[in-house]
């Protein structure tokens, strides 16, 4: 009796110590000066489209300065926003710029675009021969709308036989691939519907997630790539770098200069250059229907979202630094990724913006 | 009986032990209770905004705010009862050969493996399904279901692979061990004289293990059953996976159809909207107010079962 009271206090206490030791990194506010001048803890939490890269340069900013460490939870943009809202974390990140609600329960968030990634429409198809099509299939503006709007229901329907004259598309169904769980890439792809086609703005609109008129929801990139892979005749988007590694093949896009484009960082980059100088105040910029021959319509940025003026001086200085190395000297990582880095003129702008912020009630944060 | 007992001659160690797992079990008490007053006051804005309506809507659009759960809840329910109407069947079935027929040689190594499968990942399941299973269900046997009996609104959609029918598969797969392991156990409890009565009156092995031996365990059999039952409801990666996520209901066996578990896993990381959270939140109380009415029916099958017998 009195053995087996001893053994379950100690397992209660080892699980209680369990949970106790898991939480302790998350909700630690403060800590003591000797600690702070050892290492800086900046905690980090939103998006999962940028945390490989994110983690790359946690990780290669550590060995330059080692007295930082980043700890970043990659929960989706709507919990980093919810995080960083109520000030749980340092810092928050979104694939989706900000909303009224959002921006009214934290006015003094700022966001920070810090690579730009692209929706690609990939797909599963062989010609009416058998023969598997390559990437580069030519789609329209117009008719990516109508597939999604379930409009266009058969592979050899006259609109997509027209831009294609090439290849022999077969009399099939068109099996329409989405992302069922919320996502940036879902923001990104159904703000470029709603730009380009206004049936789609009216009936289905803008969101992370939304009522889709036709096809499967897949969890993840994985999933819908995974539906795409199973499935012929299927067509859905995906993010560029997932794709690409996946070898899944994908169409070139017409921008709104008339040129059918591939989705290449190249192309993305000369998006975020050719709307650079229309960048808002805010920085809250989509990258879709970038104008310019070599834009690719589907980019978007990813953002870093940091409060105008920070709690603490020690960490605000660190992170504005942090920020500045990445988007100056993070390309060749960020491109390695499949990260597209930001045009130039955005680039300095950011860089500009940096030495707005201030810390501890107006101080200015002393980076670089 | 015990506690009596004990109480003359109580020793401090024995105090200490009652005292901690009344704690224990307390605690276990306490955390449902915590659960569900965390889960109604989540759900209060959503509850407050959409009434009882929520239950029967069959909107989901998170852009314009229009929630509804009927679908979820349909597919939840329909997957479920699905799965267990094919596992409960094949279950039991492997439990009888397993407690009355199995030579030793086989039954060891067969339990073993049965109860292997219990202890796959959802997500192993899921990704199984997605690449093995979704294939073969779209052709042939989804094609061929729809070219010869296409004219039944059951089978008359387009054969996708992925879908309900997906969904059932896989968790039939899932909770088979649980009926299985359950149902070897309480046909193997049963004690002997039943079967040497069954059989000293002339019954075949057959008739002894149907007529006499599966009756008897028959309300553990269906406890165990409707535990499978409560696995199905509440598993979430790989019905996701498989079942095409699409919050609409549909006769059809082969149409992409949604669950409780699924939506929520699928939609709250990047719930924008306070009520969108909210919304998300009432559809957990929904699925947990599910698990509930299917245990209570559980409960009543025993019940009665028991009495009869």
């Amino acid at each position: 009796m009195r053995y087996l009271s001893i053994v379950s206090l100690f397992l209660t206490a080892a699980i209680l110590a369990a949970c106790g030791g898991g939480a302790k990194p998350v909700s630690r506010p403060a800590q003591s000066p000797a600690a702070q001048s050892a290492t800086i803890q900046i905690t980090g939490a939103g998006a999962t489209f940028p945390f490989p890269l994110y983690s790359r340069w946690f990780y290669e900013y550590g060995a330059k300065d080692p007295s930082v460490r980043f700890n970043y939870q990659s929960i989706g943009s709507g919990g980093g926003i919810r995080q960083v809202t109520a000030k749980t974390v340092d810092f928050g990140a979104s694939d989706a710029i900000l909303n009224a609600e959002q921006r009214a329960a934290a006015p003094d968030l700022l966001m920070f675009p810090t690579v730009a990634g692209a929706d690609v429409i990939a797909y599963n198809l062989q010609d009416a021969a058998g023969q598997p099509v390559p990437g580069g299939l030519k789609l329209t503006p117009g008719v990516i709308a109508a597939i999604f709007l379930g409009e266009i229901t058969q592979w050899n329907d006259s609109r997509l036989a027209q831009l294609n004259p090439d290849v022999q598309l077969p009399a099939q169904n068109i099996v329409v691939a989405h992302r069922s769980d919320g996502s940036g890439t879902t923001f990104l792809f159904t703000s470029y519907l709603s730009q380009v086609s206004e049936a789609w703005k009216q009936k289905v609109g803008v969101g992370t997630s939304v009522e889709w008129p036709v096809g499967v929801g897949g969890k993840g990139n994985e999933g819908v790539s995974g539906v795409i892979r199973q499935q012929p005749g299927s067509l859905g988007y995906v993010e560029l770098a997932y794709a690409a590694q996946n070898k899944i093949a994908y169409a070139s896009v017409q921008n709104s200069a008339g040129a059918f484009v591939a989705p290449t960082l190249a192309s993305i980059t000369a998006a975020s250059d050719a709307f650079g100088n229309a960048l808002p105040a805010d920085m809250g910029q989509l990258l879709v229907n970038a104008p310019g021959k070599e834009s690719y319509p589907i980019s978007g940025y990813t953002f870093l979202l940091l409060y105008k003026d920070m709690a603490d001086c020690a960490k605000a200085q660190k992170l504005a630094s942090f920020v500045q190395w990445a988007i100056t000297e993070g390309d060749q990582t960020a491109t390695e990724l499949l990260y597209a880095p930001l045009g130039s003129n955005v680039e300095q702008k950011v860089v500009q913006r940096l030495k707005t912020l201030t810390c501890e009630g107006g101080k200015p944060v002393t980076g670089k | 009986m015990i506690r009596q007992l004990s109480r003359p001659h109580r020793n401090r160690g024995d105090r200490i032990f009652q005292g901690w797992t009344w704690l224990m079990a307390a605690t276990v008490l306490a955390l449902i209770g915590l659960l569900l007053y965390e889960l109604v006051l989540g759900a209060l804005p959503a509850i407050s905004r959409f009434g009882f309506g929520f239950l029967t809507g069959q909107t989901w659009n998170p852009v314009s705010g229009q929630f509804g759960a009927l679908p979820a809840i349909y597919g939840t329910v329909v997957s479920s009862l699905l799965a267990l109407a094919i596992a409960g069947p094949v279950g039991l079935l492997a439990a009888i050969y397993l407690a009355e027929f199995a030579p030793p040689w086989l039954d060891g190594p067969l339990s073993f493996l049965i109860e292997l499968l219990a202890t796959i990942p959802s997500v192993v399941f899921g990704l199984w399904g997605l690449y093995v299973l979704v294939p073969v269900l779209r052709s042939p046997i989804e094609t061929t279901l729809h070219n010869t009996l296409g004219f039944l609104p059951l089978l008359g959609c387009t054969p996708l692979g992925l879908g309900m029918l997906a969904a059932v598969a896989i968790l039939a797969l899932m909770i088979l061990p649980y009926v299985t392991a359950v149902a070897r156990d309480m046909l193997r409890a049963v004690p002997d004289d039943q079967r040497e009565a069954m059989l000293a009156l002339g019954a075949t092995r057959w008739e002894m293990a149907w007529k006499a031996v599966v009756p008897y365990a028959r309300s553990g059999i269906v406890g165990g059953m409707m535990l499978a039952l409560g696995r199905a409801v509440g598993e979430t990666m790989a019905v996701t996976m498989l079942i095409g996520n699409r919050p609409e209901i549909s006769a059809c066996l082969f149409s992409p159809s949604y669950t409780l578990a699924s939506q929520i896993a699928n939609e709250f990381t990047e719930a924008t909207t306070d009520m969108y959270v909210s919304v998300l939140i009432e559809l957990g109380l929904i699925l947990f107010a599910v698990t509930l009415i299917l245990n209570g029916i559980a409960r009543l099958l025993v019940w009665r079962v028991r009495s009869k017998s």
